[in-house]
């Protein structure tokens, strides 16, 4: 909300100046965000009131031109002596009130002989350094400039030339005065808990709160008794509008204009000014915070009736939409249907015009909730909406417009006719009671006695003290009618602390408990990311919004797991709307971005949740807030929350050891994305298996399913050919990716015992069938050779005509010890051979010749 | 190679002769200095140092003389040993520091040579700034707390005391899933953690929980849809905003350094109640010192405390939340927030592997 300064202190007892500074200081004190504090008095120089004695329209060019007249209470005489050498001035000594003007050019056409305007005189220097000088322009000298109210810094008006009403001043006033330019522009964004605050009147309140100032409330008027309805109402929908005030006033001046002061105020707040009776609407709501409506009387047919909208009735607002009503939306309604959305938006039918003069002014309560409903289902998010979904003060409705009709009397010569409807009626606000020290306590402050009733006083609560029959004191507070926010404790206790400053709360340290730190499974995680960093790896965060397209391009079969997933009702790109069930699409996509950006040899990782909702996801309960769910509800509400394991994923192409001076490079393979998968089971200090898998978007030939002991825990290997293809990545790239939370967590790493005795060292090398895994042969090897083998290691694989067609060698350096003596070379060879011979039992394995 | 051999079986009265023993120093002497390196210094080694050397030939010799003769030869034989391993010696330091001076200089090569054979593996600066600030709280005796992503409503929003028509709500903020009423979210802060929190473990409870988070922002150089936020929670008997205060100026101080400290300026969140945002004293803020928005915070709203089981009347709590790329933003001054979610690696190279 933005307004002038000058409005905002006139309800303050103020009795010396203050700086807009100050306000803004203490606005931000009291928790009211102030977005911007615009001084207005950007114009120097001479800048006068203005008559347009006479307009010559200009028509030799492309657009209208005029050439104006203008009387700013210079006397002919001087000016002749001033400036003998104007020829233009002749046209002034024509003038037979003896006045002199000025002839200005001017591009605007809004206004007529008569008119008040604001002339920038040659020397004055509008806002943005515009410096005005006498110049010879459209084949005139034009001896200054009629201003708009933009180019004045007023407001963002341009479609013409600033006109004042009439007797607003005379020619030749100081427009500075005048136009009130030695102002300042203050803009707070208000909490939306605090819908009395988006008015001068809740504003100005607050201020001498924080100022300790003197208030006096512009709502406080005397309302005159009526005699009778100003017309028939009847509210059906009692719980979308509690109260209902009509006013109406007739014989209008439609051509009556909005005073000076009051436009002034309307434009510095950003709003248009429309006519006299729209205008006065939109003042009040300022003033007040309380939005009105003004209806054509005469377009009313019959009694009006306030409703929930029918099904498949419509409406066409003020501003032309035809709007298809829900049920749900609070309307007002006379014999014609629906006439007006109410709270949000009047109808068009009933619009008051430039040749209305017979007005009902209409100030409800509206149901907060109710508005806030029909302003998002019609996406209407109009000034009277904002405030009627924060919260209205109800007893402001016949104030509120009271006070429209009295201006609208004032400035537009009509009359208040006696009636009244005042229909419904808002209980006062609950009270609420709290321990009196419990400001205190919050707060961790000793305030001063009193503090606590003083503050609550001070924002509008009566308050009573009292003791409870613990000998302990109260008070109870019955809240203003404006606060609608103030429903427990604690929201007394916020006003207390922010209205004393939270600048006052020492800054101490509560006494926590002895801590356990990391969890296992935190801890894990940090390892595994140092570790694969560490290896090489860059960490990225893709987001993990898929495109179904993502699972064609991975070939994944129409009743793949990984399709199983959640889709986003409103996602921010309309294709990528399914929540990721692996981490590889998004990874894929980075490496492909780094790639498009000029880098070949990418290696990099990703530890996040996915999302793996299954085929059925459970129905999700509705629970209460008002105490705590039963375990059951808890556990059934907990499970219909899809598991999101923690993943860790790595993508990897081009070289993963560069060419470089040192020679060759290595390509990144299969056996790195494998490696990765042995990276992170090494941090995470479990022994990982590898067995040969297919599954895509793997090769098939080069997929390898990853477990810890019998559990699959993930896949890694070079992706397929197709794959690639499909997603445009660069040829053999590789990627792994496996559960991380299906790695057990391990409570204690056993120590070994490590023997000092010598080793036996043996070779041996089997001749297998070219399709036997090699960690299956070592597998056997390993548990046939028994508890002297200490350890194995594959050193040769080979395959060619030496080892015959269809077979391959594989050569393992055996290390034997014994933990308790020197182990002999016969002890050893019988290890090894038992080795070999389960080794030819299962395989068929031959000992190479 | 010259000397006395067996063969020619000198007697030993010749052998041990003073002038044989000096002319085999000699010998020595000159044997040594002719050599140009250190190899062929140690092959010249053997003829006068070895077990064949003249002098070992000559100390063989002297059990065969008369008692009274053998102390005296022992001195000379000794005196020409330690004559030619001195000769040895400094003719090996001399070449020693010849080789030090020019051999080695040829074996000089180019250190400066670019060896990023293996290319280097980098932390992202998210991930290390949240485990910075979850061992900050570790440190003073918080535990780490964790939650789903994909949330149901009633966390993310009713138990934190939003009321059902609440704005925040609104499809134009929250990420819904399947239908609007599904009562499925993408979580839009890291505050439902709290909830589960409170749920389930035991009071007291001092709790952070650093979590990714989504609003249906565009991605821009300061929004981005998807994004990372610390959450932390202390509910305990006592409990007040003074608390609070100190624990958000300890938190700044270990991320902005020693002479940070907070301002708290009232606000409204649903959550807590009284509400306050953040700002933070940054030192190193563009165009000098000042204060910088940082987040929210407050004292836990009773209405959350119900809905959790916690009695407010006997306990209170305070929460706060910050988003790490916007710390992270203003804190390392990164322009633009895409920079961060993009991955390209030349954004997180330059973070290493920090810890």
């Amino acid at each position: 909300m933005r307004v002038p300064v000058s409005w905002l202190t006139e309800h303050l007892g103020l009795t010396e100046a203050i700086e807009p500074q100050e306000l803004a200081d203490a606005f931000i004190r009291i928790g009211i965000e102030v977005d911007d504090l615009r001084p207005l008095a950007q114009v120097t120089g001479p800048l006068v009131i203005g008559r347009v004695v006479e307009i010559e329209e200009l028509t030799e060019f492309k657009k209208p031109i005029r050439y104006c007249q203008v009387e700013v209470g210079e006397d002919a005489a001087a000016e002749e002596t001033a400036h003998p050498d104007h020829a233009d001035h002749v046209d002034g000594d024509e003038n037979p009130s003896g006045l002199r003007t000025r002839g200005i050019v001017c591009g605007a056409t809004n206004f007529v002989e008569g008119d008040l305007v604001v002339v920038a005189l040659p020397g004055a220097v509008l806002p943005g350094g515009f410096e005005i000088a006498a110049r010879k322009t459209y084949g005139h000298v034009s001896d200054g400039m009629i201003c708009s109210a933009r180019e004045l810094g007023l407001g963002e008006e341009h479609n013409g030339i600033m006109v004042l009403p009439s007797a607003t001043a005379s020619p030749g006033d100081d427009a500075h005065e005048v136009l009130g330019l030695d102002d300042t522009v203050i803009e707070v964004t208000p909490t939306p808990d605090r819908g009395y605050a988006l008015s001068i009147r809740g504003l100005a309140r607050e201020l001498s709160n924080a100022l300790d100032l003197p208030f006096g409330d512009p709502a406080s008027i005397e309302l005159p008794e009526a005699e009778g309805d100003a017309w028939p109402v009847h509210i059906e929908d009692t719980e979308g509008c509690p109260r209902f005030v009509l006013r109406r006033v007739t014989g209008l001046d439609a051509g009556a204009p909005t005073p000076w002061w009051m436009r002034r105020r309307l434009m510095l707040a950003g709003i248009r000014s429309i006519s006299l009776a729209v205008d006065v609407t939109n003042y009040v709501m300022l003033e007040l915070g309380h939005p009105l409506h003004a209806f054509a009387t005469k377009a009313i047919q019959g009694d009006l009736v306030v409703r929930k909208a029918k099904p498949g009735e419509k409406l066409t607002t003020l501003d032309d939409a035809v709007r298809v009503l829900d049920p749900d939306d609070v309307v007002i309604a006379d014999d014609s249907g629906v006439i007006s959305l109410a709270g949000t938006m009047g109808g068009a039918t009933t619009e008051i015009n430039l040749e209305t003069t017979d007005v009902l002014l209409e100030g409800a309560h509206w149901n907060p909730a109710s508005i806030s409903r029909t302003a998002r289902r019609h996406k209407l998010f109009s000034e009277a909406a904002k405030r009627f979904e924060r919260f209205t003060d109800p007893q402001l409705c016949a104030v509120a417009v009271e006070m429209a009709a009295r201006l609208l009397r004032q400035y537009g010569e009509g009359a208040i006719r006696p009636g009244r409807t005042d229909e419904g009626g808002v209980e006062p606000l609950p009270p609420v009671t709290m321990p009196i020290g419990l400001p205190d306590k919050v707060a961790g402050v000793s305030y001063e006695r009193g503090v606590t009733v003083r503050r609550l006083n001070q924002i509008g609560c009566t308050v009573k003290i009292g003791t409870g029959d613990d000998g302990k004191g109260f008070v109870t507070a019955f809240p203003p009618s404006w606060r609608g926010d103030l429903v427990q404790p604690a929201d007394l206790v916020e006003e207390v602390l922010r209205l004393e400053g939270l600048d006052k709360i020492p800054s101490t340290l509560p006494a926590a408990p002895a801590g356990r730190g990391l969890s296992e499974s935190q801890r894990r995680r940090r390892t595994v990311s140092r570790a694969l960093a560490e290896a090489g790896y860059v960490e990225v965060l893709p987001f993990p919004f898929v495109s179904d397209a993502t699972w064609d391009a991975f070939g994944l079969a129409e009743d793949d797991v990984r399709r199983h997933t959640v889709k986003v009702f409103n996602p921010l790109e309309s294709e990528k709307d399914r929540l990721a069930t692996t981490l590889l699409p998004g990874l894929l996509d980075t490496l492909q971005r780094n790639v498009s950006r000029g880098f070949k040899d990418i290696a990099l990782f990703h530890i996040g949740q996915v999302f793996l909702p299954g085929a059925k996801p459970l129905p999700v309960p509705d629970l209460g807030v008002d105490q705590r769910p039963t375990d059951e509800e808890l556990a059934l509400l907990e499970a219909s929350v899809p598991p999101q394991p923690v993943h860790v994923a790595a993508v990897l192409s081009g070289q993963r050891q560069r060419a470089g001076w040192w020679g060759e490079g290595e390509p990144a393979s299969w056996a790195d994305a494998v490696e990765a998968a042995r990276t992170i089971a090494a941090a995470a200090g479990v022994e990982l298996t590898v067995q040969a898998s297919d599954l895509l978007p793997w090769h098939p030939g080069r997929c390898a399913q990853l477990r810890v002991g019998d559990w699959p825990i993930g896949h890694a290997g070079e992706l397929h050919p197709k794959v690639i293809e499909a997603l445009g990545l660069p040829k053999r790239t590789v990627a792994m990716e496996l559960d991380l939370d299906a790695i057990p967590l391990l409570d204690s790493r056993p120590a070994p015992r490590i023997s000092t005795y010598p080793p036996v060292l043996l070779d041996v090398a089997l001749v297998v069938d070219a399709g036997v895994p090699s960690a299956e042969l070592g597998t056997t090897i390993e548990r046939a050779g028994g508890e002297l083998l200490e350890g194995i290691e594959l050193f040769d694989v080979f395959s060619g005509e030496q080892v015959g067609e269809g077979k391959k060698s594989l050569a393992y350096k055996l290390r034997f010890r014994a933990p308790d003596r020197t182990l002999t070379v016969d002890e050893a060879i019988a290890a090894k051979d038992a080795a070999v011979a389960s080794a030819a039992e299962r395989f068929g394995a031959t000992l190479r010749a | 190679m010259s000397g006395a051999t067996e063969e020619q079986d000198p007697k030993p009265g010749e052998i041990l002769a003073p002038e044989t023993l000096r002319a085999a120093i000699k010998k020595a002497e000159t044997d040594f200095e002719a050599v140009s390196d250190l190899d062929a210094l140690a092959a010249a080694k053997p003829a006068h140092l070895g077990d064949h050397s003249p002098l070992l030939l000559a100390r063989r010799e002297i059990g065969a003389l008369p008692k009274k003769e053998k102390a005296e030869a022992g001195k000379l034989v000794n005196e020409a040993r330690q004559a030619i391993q001195a000769a040895f010696d400094a003719r090996r330091a001399v070449l020693q520091a010849e080789r030090d001076e020019h051999v080695l200089r040829e074996e000089a090569v180019d250190v400066t040579l670019p060896w990023d054979r293996v290319p280097r593996g980098a932390r992202h600066p998210i991930t290390t700034i949240s485990e910075r600030i979850a061992d900050v709280f570790i440190a003073m005796g918080y535990e780490i707390a964790e939650g789903p992503e994909l949330e149901a409503e009633w966390f993310n929003f009713d138990a934190l005391n939003f009321g059902k028509d609440h704005p925040a709500r609104q499809l134009q903020d929250t990420f819904y899933v399947g239908e609007p009423d599904s009562g499925m979210v993408l979580r839009t802060h890291t505050s439902p953690v709290q909830a589960r929190t409170l749920l389930h473990r035991d009071l007291p409870v001092y709790v952070v929980c650093p979590g990714r988070t989504y609003r249906t922002d565009e991605l821009d150089s300061t929004h981005t849809p998807v994004f990372n936020q610390v959450e932390g929670l202390a509910v305990d008997k006592g409990i007040t905003m003074a608390h609070l205060k100190g624990t958000l100026d300890a938190f700044a101080r270990a991320i902005f350094g020693e002479n940070s400290k907070t301002r708290l300026r009232p606000h409204f969140f649903p959550f807590t109640e009284p509400s306050a945002e953040v700002d933070v004293w940054f030192e190193q803020k563009k165009g000098g010192a000042g204060w910088v928005e940082w987040g929210g915070c407050g004292m836990v709203n009773p209405n959350v405390l119900r809905a959790c089981g916690v009695d407010p009347e006997v306990y209170s709590g305070f929460a706060f939340g910050m988003g790490i790329e916007r710390t992270l933003q203003f804190r390392n001054g990164i322009p633009d927030m895409r920079d961060m979610v993009e991955g390209d690696i030349r954004f997180t190279l330059p973070f290493g592997t920090e810890a």
